[in-house]
């Protein structure tokens, strides 16, 4: 079935069908993580007075903050890939879309070099109720991490070849997979302070 | 965002890396203030409020709502309504406290 209004906006919404479809997955997303960071501060209240801060401290900042940086530059690399797209330069939306997938690779690597490292000191999701929610809110982010790898996978691997027949509807794509994108880096900029700084 | 020309494209693209820029030094800021000394109710305000305008930068310019249709405002402020009503729902704990200790 094709999908309609995915290079036309719709003349009632003024959008493209894609475009609203993700802000709406993207506002439900917003609830998802909300509920968590709900149940942070639950935690956090609950917990006795300074334990919440002195159970971060098992944390590695300058890992953490490195990431941040990474996510944040996988963000502009992503944002680029389109504006290639935009700009009718095919060779560097692959180029930037590479980074981006390579910048990603590289967060998840860190992220999983900061989870041995606890697993290894024998900290783990039950060690307090700082780890149970640290380990389930950056868990949960790391899977969309690898979600938006999947797809950002499938455009500038088979999912490329719609540039030669469609490419407007192939640069909306991008920008829909973009704004996905950028969620998850937008998630991580709260994530970081609440988890590794407070 | 629509139709663009080149030459929007190409400022739009300035404007992606000035905002890498303050997103990189935003990082680094949170960081170093959280070696302040500071009481846990002033961390946590300044820690988010930069976190915030990090995350609005975010969404105005690589999300491009700042030029975005009405419509996905209007979506985003009520999911905002509901995001603020879920992060209250915890200090109703403070209205029938339980002390266990």
């Amino acid at each position: 079935m094709e999908i309609p209004y995915t290079i036309e906006e719709r003349p009632d919404t003024g959008l493209i069908n894609s475009k609203l479809g993700i802000w709406l997955f993207l506002a439900s997303e917003v609830m998802l993580f909300g509920g968590l960071f709900s149940a942070y501060v639950f935690l956090r209240m609950g917990a006795p007075a300074g334990a919440f801060h002195e159970w971060g401290q098992e944390l590695n900042v300058p890992l953490a903050t490195l990431n941040t940086l990474i996510l944040i530059s996988s963000s502009v690399t992503m944002v680029m890939s389109w504006a290639s797209l935009k700009m009718n330069d095919f060779k560097k939306f692959k180029m930037y879309m590479g980074l981006t997938l390579l910048c990603s690779l590289g967060f998840l690597v860190i992220k999983y070099i900061e989870y041995t490292s606890k697993f290894h000191h024998g900290i783990f999701p039950s060690t307090n109720t700082f780890m149970a929610i640290y380990f389930t809110l950056t868990g949960l982010h790391g899977l969309h991490v690898i979600g938006g790898m999947i797809v950002n996978g499938y455009f500038i691997g088979p999912g490329s070849k719609m540039w030669s027949t469609e490419p407007k509807h192939f640069t909306n794509r991008i920008e829909v997979a973009g704004l996905y994108w950028h969620f998850v880096d937008l998630v991580w900029i709260f994530l970081f302070p609440v988890l590794y700084l407070l | 965002m629509s139709e663009h020309s080149m030459d929007d494209i190409k400022s739009h693209v300035k404007v992606y890396m000035l905002v890498f820029a303050a997103l990189a030094v935003l990082t680094v800021v949170t960081v170093a203030a959280s070696y302040l000394n500071l009481s846990t109710g002033e961390a946590i305000f300044l820690a988010l409020l930069i976190a915030s305008i990090k995350g609005s930068l975010v969404a105005s310019y690589f999300m491009h709502l700042i030029s975005e249709k009405a419509l996905i405002t209007w979506i985003l402020m009520l999911t905002l309504a509901f995001f603020f009503i879920l992060m209250f729902i915890p200090t109703v704990a403070f209205f029938d406290w339980v002390d266990i200790s």
